[in-house]
Order: C-alpha cells, then sequence, then structure tokens
C-alpha cells in the first residue's frame, strides 16, 4: 500500500489561526505540537471534544489520558498497546497511539497482561462492588469540600482553636484538592473500561464472524443492561408524570412554562404541591446529576443546575399517563426480550462447540457490561460536575475580586495558571496590597474567548499524518471506533460536499420523514415540537424525556454502542449518530429522512 | 384417502418417499405435513412412469436407447432424444394410470373444469443432488382439464429425454435404469406476487439474515431471471430490514388466454414500486423461519402470494448447497479458561 499517497496534512502545515497565536501558547508545552510529530499518525478526537477546549477544560484530556495511559501500559499491561498521546492546536484535540510491535516485548507483556487483568475478570464483581464504595467515597470527599470563604478578619473561633491555619491557605487547599480528586476520578474511571470494552469486543467480533450482516445494535441489544444506571434519570421523570397525575397537580405542567414557574406555583398548591415538591428533591439526589453533554466541557451543565430538560419530558408523560398508557418501562418483558434474542442468535450459530464458545463469550461480556453502563453515570456526571461547579465558585470569587467579569471567565485559565491566580488572591489577602490579577486577566481572557469563538469557526482535518496500514491499536479500535475504513471515508470526504446524504452510524433503525429541529445548546430545547427530528452535536441519553415526542434523532458525535443509541432504541427512535456534520449541513426546519437501520440521512428540501 | 398405487396426495407423503415421489413431490409432501401452505396437489408417482415405460418398452426400448450413447456424440443423443421425446408424448396413458388420475384431478378441482393447475417435474434421481437437475425439466402453469394434464404430465416424463437431460446423466455416469421421474400437479397460484427465498444469506452465508426476491406475477420470470427482482435483507431474528433494493420491474408472468404463462409489460406506475408490502416481508421472514426450524438446514425456497385471497403459499424449499460445504473449521471453541477469548482483541496483531 502506497502510504505516501494516502496522507492526511502534516501536523506541521496545520497552521494556528493568524490572531489566535497567544491564545494556542496558553496551553502547556506538552500539548503542543512538535515538529517530530510529522512522522506519527494523528486523529482528531471528535467524539470527546467536537468542540475547541477552553484552556481549562483542557484537564479533562489531560487528567483523562494520564488514567488512560496508567491502565494500558502500566497496570493491566495491555500487550500490543501503550497509552495515548495527545496534543492540541486550534483549541482543538489530536490524539495518536502508541502501539508495541516487538513480538518478544508483546509476549513479556502477555505475561504481565494475564496476570492482572485476568484476576480482574475473575474477581470482577467484587472489585466492582469495591469500586462504587471508592467513587462514593470520592464524590462525598467533593461535596463535602467547604465554601470559598475570605473573610476581612479569620473568624474568632478559628482563633480561639488554635487552628494557625488562615482562609487564604483554605482556598489553596481545597483547590488542590478539587483538582486532586478529578486526576483521581479518571483513575477510577480507567480502572476497569479497557477489560470491560475489551470482552464486549470480543463477543462483537465474534459475532461478526458468525453472522457477517448482523447489525451493532443487535449485538449491543444482547449484551446492553436493562436496569443501568443510564435509564434511571428518565425513569425519575417518568416517575414524577405518575406522581404529578395521583397528587392532582398535572395542570401545572404546560408546554413552554420554565421550571421555576412551575415549582413556584406548586408551591402554593398546599399539601400535594409541596409532596410533588418532596418527590423532585428524591430524584434530584442522585439521578439529576446528569450532564447534558458527555461531561467533558464545563459548560455540559447537570439537571440540577438546569432543569429545562426533565420538564421538558413532563407534559408529554402525563398526558401519556392520563390517556391511560403506561409509562413505566416494562422491564421483565425487556429481559424477556433480551434472553430470546440471545437464545435465538445461539440456535443459528453452526455447531454446538460454536455455541459453547458463544456463552463463554456473552457471559463475560455480561460480567462487565454493569461498569461499561455504569461509571459513565459516577465519573462523567457526577463527580464531573461537582467538580466544574467547584471551579465556578473560585470563578466567582475571582469575579468578585475583580481578577475577570464573569464567574464562567475562570474556564479560559490553565488549571495552573488558575492556581496562580488562587495564590495571587492568597498574597493579596495577606499583605493588604490589592491583588495584581485584575490588571493581567481581563485581556487575556477576552483574548482566549475571542479565540475560542474564532477557531469554532474554522474546520480542522479529521487526521494528521502518514496513514498507518492496519489500525490495530485495540483501545482507539475500541474507545473511538476507528478502522482503516473509517480513515479512507475521511480521506475521500470533502470531495462530495454537494451530496444530498449525509452518512453516520446506524444507532437505530426505522425510517423517519419529517421537519428537522436543529438544536445546539440544551436552552433550545424548548423549541423541539412533536414529531420534529432533533438533529444536534450529541445525542445524549440525558436527552430521554424529550425523546418521547421527537420522530427521530440525529446527531454529529457518537457510535453505535453509545448509550443514545440504545436508549433510542428502546424508544423505537430511528437515530443516526456521528454524521460529522448534521447541524452544519442542516438548516432548522428542512425536510430530512433519516434511515436509523442503514445510518444515512437524506435532505428533502 | 389413498389414491392407489400411481398417485399420492401431498397429506400422504414426506421427504422420506423421495425415490417414489421425486424431490419436489417430497418437498411439497413434507411441507404440507408440516402445517405450511402449500397450495394442494398430488404427484404421479414414479410407478406411473415405470409403468407408462414398460408399455412403451414393448414396442422399442428407451433407456437401452440411451445407455450405449456417447455423451460427446451429440448428434446422436439429438437423434435419440427427438425419437424418445415423441414416442412419450405421443403415447397414451396406460388405462389404470388414467383412471387414477382422472379421479384424483377431479378430486382436486372440485368439477370445476376451469380450474388450473400446475404440471412440474419432480425428479428422482439417488446418485445426484435434485438441485444438480435444477433447470433441466419442465413445469406447465394454467393447465385445465385431465386431458390437458394428462398430455403434460407426459410432457414432464419426456422432459427427461431432452438433450440436456440425457447430456448430464451420460457426463456424470448416472444409470438409466436408476432415473426416473414424478410428476406434481397442484393448483395454480394466480400469483400478485411472487418469488424465492434464501434463509441463508447467498452472498455472505449469513445464517441470521433471510434474502428475499420478488417480482410482479407468476415466480417464473424471476427464476427464470427474466426480470431483475426487487431484493431485501431482513434480519432472521430481529425482522429488521437492512437492505431494501426496488428495482425497474419491466415484465411479468401472468396468464396466457390459452393457458401457460404470458410474458407482459409491466404498467408504467408500478414498475418501480416495491411489490412486497413490510408486513408482506415479515410473514415470509416468519415462514422461513418455521421451514428452516422444520427441516434444521438452511432452506431455498419458492413462494407466491394468491392475488384473491393474500395468502402467502409455498412451492417448493430445497436445501441450501453452497455455503453449507463450506462450514468446516467452527468459528471459536470452547476455551478451558474462558477468560483467554479476550486475547483475541488484547494479545494479537489484529491484521484485517
Amino acid at each position: 500500500m502506497n502510504t505516501q499517497s494516502a496522507a492526511f496534512p502534516a501536523p506541521s502545515s496545520l497552521k494556528v489561526v493568524p490572531g489566535t497565536e497567544r491564545a494556542q501558547a496558553a496551553y502547556p508545552y506538552y500539548m503542543q505540537f512538535t515538529a517530530a510529530d510529522d512522522q506519527r499518525f494523528w486523529f482528531y478526537n471528535s467524539m470527546h471534544f467536537p468542540e475547541p477546549m477552553s484552556a481549562f477544560d483542557m484537564v479533562t484530556a489531560e487528567a483523562a489520558y494520564c488514567a488512560l495511559g496508567s491502565s494500558t501500559t502500566r497496570v493491566h499491561c495491555i500487550p500490543t498497546t501503550l497509552g495515548i498521546d495527545y496534543r492540541i492546536i486550534n483549541g482543538r484535540v489530536y490524539i495518536g497511539g502508541n502501539a508495541v510491535t516487538d513480538p518478544a516485548e508483546v509476549a513479556r507483556r502477555t505475561s504481565e497482561f494475564q496476570q492482572r487483568a485476568f484476576y480482574y475478570y475473575g474477581n470482577w464483581e467484587r472489585l466492582y462492588a469495591q469500586w462504587r464504595d471508592k467513587m462514593m467515597v470520592l464524590i462525598r470527599e467533593a461535596q463535602a469540600f467547604p465554601r470559598l470563604e475570605l473573610p476581612e478578619f479569620e473568624p474568632l473561633a478559628n482563633v480561639h482553636a488554635g487552628r494557625g491555619i488562615a482562609a487564604n491557605h483554605r482556598l489553596l487547599d481545597i483547590y488542590q484538592k478539587t483538582l486532586e480528586g478529578y486526576f483521581r476520578m479518571w483513575h477510577h474511571h480507567f480502572e476497569f473500561l479497557l477489560l470491560g470494552y475489551g470482552a464486549y469486543m470480543t463477543f462483537f467480533a465474534f459475532c461478526k464472524k458468525a453472522f457477517p450482516e448482523i447489525s451493532d445494535q443487535t449485538i449491543a441489544r444482547m449484551v446492553a443492561g436493562i436496569e443501568a444506571e443510564i435509564f434511571r434519570p428518565d425513569e425519575e421523570v417518568r416517575r414524577l408524570a405518575r406522581r404529578a397525575v395521583e397528587l392532582g397537580v398535572d395542570d401545572e405542567f404546560r408546554e413552554g412554562r420554565t421550571p421555576p414557574a412551575v415549582i413556584a406555583a406548586l408551591e402554593s398548591r398546599g399539601a400535594a404541591g409541596r409532596d410533588w415538591l418532596a418527590e423532585l428533591a428524591t430524584s434530584r439526589d442522585p439521578w439529576f446529576n446528569i450532564n447534558v453533554g458527555d461531561g467533558f466541557y464545563h459548560y455540559h451543565r447537570s439537571w440540577n443546575d438546569d432543569l429545562s430538560m426533565p420538564f421538558a419530558g413532563l407534559p408529554g408523560y402525563i398526558a401519556r399517563i392520563k390517556a391511560g398508557e403506561s409509562v413505566q418501562r416494562p422491564i421483565e418483558t425487556l429481559k424477556q426480550q433480551r434472553r430470546q434474542l440471545i437464545e435465538d442468535y445461539r440456535e443459528l450459530l453452526g455447531s454446538e462447540e460454536e455455541r459453547q464458545a458463544y456463552d463463554q463469550m456473552i457471559g463475560l461480556a455480561h460480567r462487565v457490561f454493569p461498569y461499561v453502563e455504569g461509571h459513565k453515570f459516577y465519573c462523567e456526571h457526577w463527580y464531573t460536575n461537582l467538580f466544574f461547579n467547584k471551579i465556578r465558585e473560585f470563578g466567582a470569587l475571582l469575579a468578585a475580586h475583580g481578577f475577570f467579569a464573569r464567574e464562567e471567565d475562570v474556564f479560559h485559565l490553565t488549571h495552573f495558571e488558575l492556581e496562580a491566580a488562587i495564590i495571587d488572591l492568597m498574597t493579596s489577602w495577606s499583605n493588604g496590597s490589592p491583588p495584581r490579577g485584575p490588571e493581567y486577566w481581563p485581556h487575556i481572557v477576552s483574548e482566549r474567548r475571542a479565540a475560542i469563538a474564532e477557531w469554532a469557526k474554522h474546520s480542522t482535518p479529521p487526521a494528521l499524518g502518514p496513514v498507518p496500514e492496519v489500525i490495530d491499536d485495540p483501545a482507539i479500535v475500541m474507545l473511538w471506533g476507528i478502522t482503516r475504513e473509517s480513515l479512507d471515508r475521511w480521506l475521500r470526504a470533502g470531495t462530495d460536499a454537494s451530496s444530498r446524504e449525509l452518512r453516520g452510524f446506524a444507532a437505530s433503525s426505522g425510517v423517519v420523514e419529517g421537519p428537522a429541529c436543529v438544536v445546539r445548546s440544551v436552552e433550545e430545547i424548548g423549541r423541539v415540537r412533536a414529531g420534529d427530528i432533533l438533529v444536534c452535536q450529541i445525542t445524549n441519553p440525558t436527552w430521554a424525556p424529550i425523546f418521547q415526542k421527537i420522530a427521530g434523532a440525529v446527531s454529529d458525535i457518537g457510535g453505535s454502542m453509545s448509550h443514545a443509541a440504545i436508549v433510542a432504541r428502546e424508544f423505537g427512535l430511528p437515530a443516526v449518530v456521528g454524521t460529522g456534520t448534521a447541524t452544519s449541513r442542516i438548516k432548522d426546519g428542512q425536510r430530512i429522512r433519516v434511515d436509523g437501520g442503514r445510518g444515512i440521512v437524506t435532505l428533502l428540501t | 384417502m389413498a389414491a392407489g398405487m400411481h398417485i399420492a396426495w401431498f397429506e400422504e407423503i414426506g421427504l422420506g418417499d423421495r425415490e417414489q415421489v421425486g424431490g419436489k413431490g417430497g418437498s411439497l409432501g413434507e411441507l404440507t405435513r408440516a402445517g405450511i401452505a402449500v397450495p394442494p396437489g398430488y404427484v404421479v408417482r414414479t410407478a406411473a412412469f415405470e409403468r407408462f415405460l414398460g408399455t412403451l418398452e414393448q414396442c422399442a426400448p428407451v433407456r437401452a436407447a440411451v445407455t450405449p450413447l456417447k455423451s460427446y456424440d451429440l448428434e446422436a443423443i439429438t437423434d435419440c432424444s427427438r425419437t424418445l421425446r415423441r414416442r412419450i408424448e405421443e403415447a397414451e396413458l396406460p388405462g389404470e394410470v388414467l383412471e387414477e388420475l382422472s379421479a384424483a384431478h377431479e378430486r382436486l378441482v372440485h368439477q370445476d373444469p376451469e380450474q388450473p393447475v400446475a404440471v412440474r417435474s419432480s425428479a428422482t434421481c439417488e446418485d445426484a443432488q435434485e438441485a444438480s437437475f435444477a433447470g433441466l425439466q419442465d413445469t406447465y402453469l394454467w393447465v385445465r382439464g385431465v386431458a390437458e394434464t394428462a398430455r403434460r404430465v407426459r410432457s414432464c416424463w419426456a422432459s427427461l429425454y431432452s438433450v440436456e437431460s440425457i447430456s448430464y446423466r451420460l457426463t456424470h455416469g448416472f444409470s438409466e435404469e436408476r432415473v426416473a421421474m414424478a410428476v406434481v400437479v397442484q393448483k395454480m397460484v394466480d400469483a400478485a406476487t411472487a418469488g424465492v427465498m434464501f434463509t441463508r444469506s447467498p452472498t455472505t452465508g449469513d445464517r441470521s439474515v433471510v434474502t428475499v426476491e420478488a417480482s410482479w406475477g407468476v415466480g417464473s420470470a424471476v427464476v427464470g431471471g427474466e426480470v431483475t427482482p426487487d431484493r431485501w435483507v431482513l434480519g432472521k431474528i430481529t425482522g429488521e430490514i437492512s437492505v431494501r433494493e426496488i428495482s425497474d420491474k419491466q415484465i411479468q408472468h401472468v396468464a396466457a388466454a390459452g393457458g401457460g404463462v404470458a410474458s407482459v409489460a409491466v404498467s408504467e406506475e408500478r414498475r418501480r414500486l416495491a411489490c412486497l408490502s413490510d408486513e408482506e416481508l415479515q410473514q415470509l421472514r416468519a415462514l422461513a423461519r418455521r421451514v428452516e426450524r422444520h427441516y434444521g438446514s438452511a432452506q431455498d425456497i419458492e413462494w407466491a402470494i394468491d392475488r384473491q385471497s393474500g395468502a402467502i403459499l409455498l412451492l417448493q424449499s430445497r436445501p441450501e448447497t453452497v455455503w453449507s460445504v463450506k462450514d468446516a473449521a467452527p468459528l471459536a471453541k470452547p476455551e478451558q479458561d474462558p477468560l483467554l477469548h479476550v486475547m483475541s482483541v488484547f494479545g494479537t496483531r489484529q491484521c484485517r
């Protein structure tokens, strides 16, 4: 194969957008491309980081790849791969694998791997129970971080108690613990992840071999848990709808009414209203600690931060309940269907030997899957949300001291710079002189904010550097679904921009036509009308409450194994994910056809 | 119910009777007994052919005329074929056979002389899979009345002595003594849509999909390759339709005025319409699963949808032969330690 002709642009040929050089230089030196990087293959991680990353948000890439690499390289010692390298340019995160190719080294690592990974597989339930305990400890610790306070005088009680440490030091302490917690959380995130995906992929690959035409979704359905955490937030919305009807306060839930207005109305509805609000409180902790995105950006807020999403689903569920419909998920039926599906495919296999191997592989996949499905709620949703909100508190404190205008501006500082700003404030509090930050940061923040906006206007190549002949890094194949075929598709793309068709992953089968509702942020969720086809960047499962009223869904990002796909399937909602360009190519109101079984979106008007 | 030694009703026979009723007859009997909708009918057993041949042989040899021929001597084969076919087509059925046939036929058509039937060859040949003979034998559609049916039965028998059939047997060294033919007579299905389906993908060998090919009218247009059929691929278990190829179906086979079929143009507005609804596809899928389960192996199935009732009727089912011979080594074997399976993902360079 001629790798010369099949190459993406070299990293060195990719230029920083003029006028944004200083914003680019803000990212730490170890994230910047160098000349040596031209020799390697990189791809844009549009799955996790579809938008330009602000200086602070890069902590997510940093912490995640640190932890991922530890797991693959040194903890479980995956024989054929080390960890992930990452770089950032124009706010876009490029990543590259680090394959092990020397057969002797693969053999050495195989022996390590089997002593480590096989122990995890063999003791999965116990280690996973232990994992949940560790995560809850981490979450409780983060919840217990004190509020940030910088009083004029140290409280007398502290002085009398002989504490000996002043309030300014506590800022640094809380900040460092907040940051440490986030890095720790990502280690927990990857403690089982590759092993989980690997067991799933083993079964997946066997199914594809035995049934070459089986859809990815069907395999996912055989493995996916019915009672996974990811279904809970939407189940809570259904429960709240049911309680609203039972308590006779359902008339307060009307399309277009804001959550604060509904809550205010319920507060004046006496006991029934208060009862419903108490129900809401139990749902919120913990199940509304779920992000409307994937949790990788500070602005992916949770349902608890903004009740628009769950409240958008209530009128629809209430209407269905009043029409005599049950909105409860038929758990037993779903379980029975899954058992039948597994049994039916088993029966089709060619021999008893294959059936026994199938049983072994699906057995292992079922064993690991509760983690694969469950970890996101605890890590990417609950913990990430606590983390960014704590950083937001620092933003509010610094804004109050004039470092910048708004609390959100804090996310334009790297985590190193934020520590510096905190120490600046600590110093100022201690010596009585004004902090230096107010002169230093506002200009930088506005420059970086402008750079993010500028970068968002520029598309970036899907990959850089020479194309490898095979993509055989299990981490890259598993986590990003990148194959030689997808690279070939990227190489061809750009030549067919005039096409009326968009291709993505077949996420949930069915064909539907309708008007597109292009939603760029959660605030726009109220615009979605019954029968619309939702077009958005990420179809997150947390959008489930509005799945009941839309006719189909299309997203820029996502794979067919994604939770969004699983939830869409349960709603019987045709969906195509990972189109790359849907929100930019489809116009609001445009008629489109979604073929969820083939992964094709057609522009009709 | 028993119909005598020369005739057998579908209900009375199964795959085990192929020697007397041929592959097609055996298959239709088997399906009927399994409770699967098949156009009702009977089989003119090989005993009737033997009886008929015996009468014919009294005048001049038939089998003995073929045996000494050389497979490369096309001229001699052609001469022999012409003579034998004429003799078979012109001879009367032996009285007893004709009596049985007439009685069975009356019962099939319920005294309705206008009720058309299909007369289809059902060859038996111990040495060869019936599939090998596919396309070498004749089928006559929209046949009306006992006399015409009897004539078409003889035509089927005569087809055993076509140049192609003789050459095929000579080339493969099949003994003439063991070659015989049964004939299926069944109610004609006036098909709105007809086609074939495979319970295993012809292209990938996948056992989890059903491939359906169909076109307007009688299935002979699809089987004979006269029309590019619509094509669908359905998940056998899930029912999910992964491929829909709607083709330009220019012609269809329909009943001809004087019996048989005529190839007519499909109207402009119907040419590019899907000839099956999703509901019908799902019914076909259910049927495919049922038939495959019954046989315990992948099947190639011919079917038709009755224009009047909308019912799906099976016309033929035979074992899939291409992929089944390729299933040698299992794709995976159970491991002593089930965890070792994951090494296929983690431990080896994954070459494409």
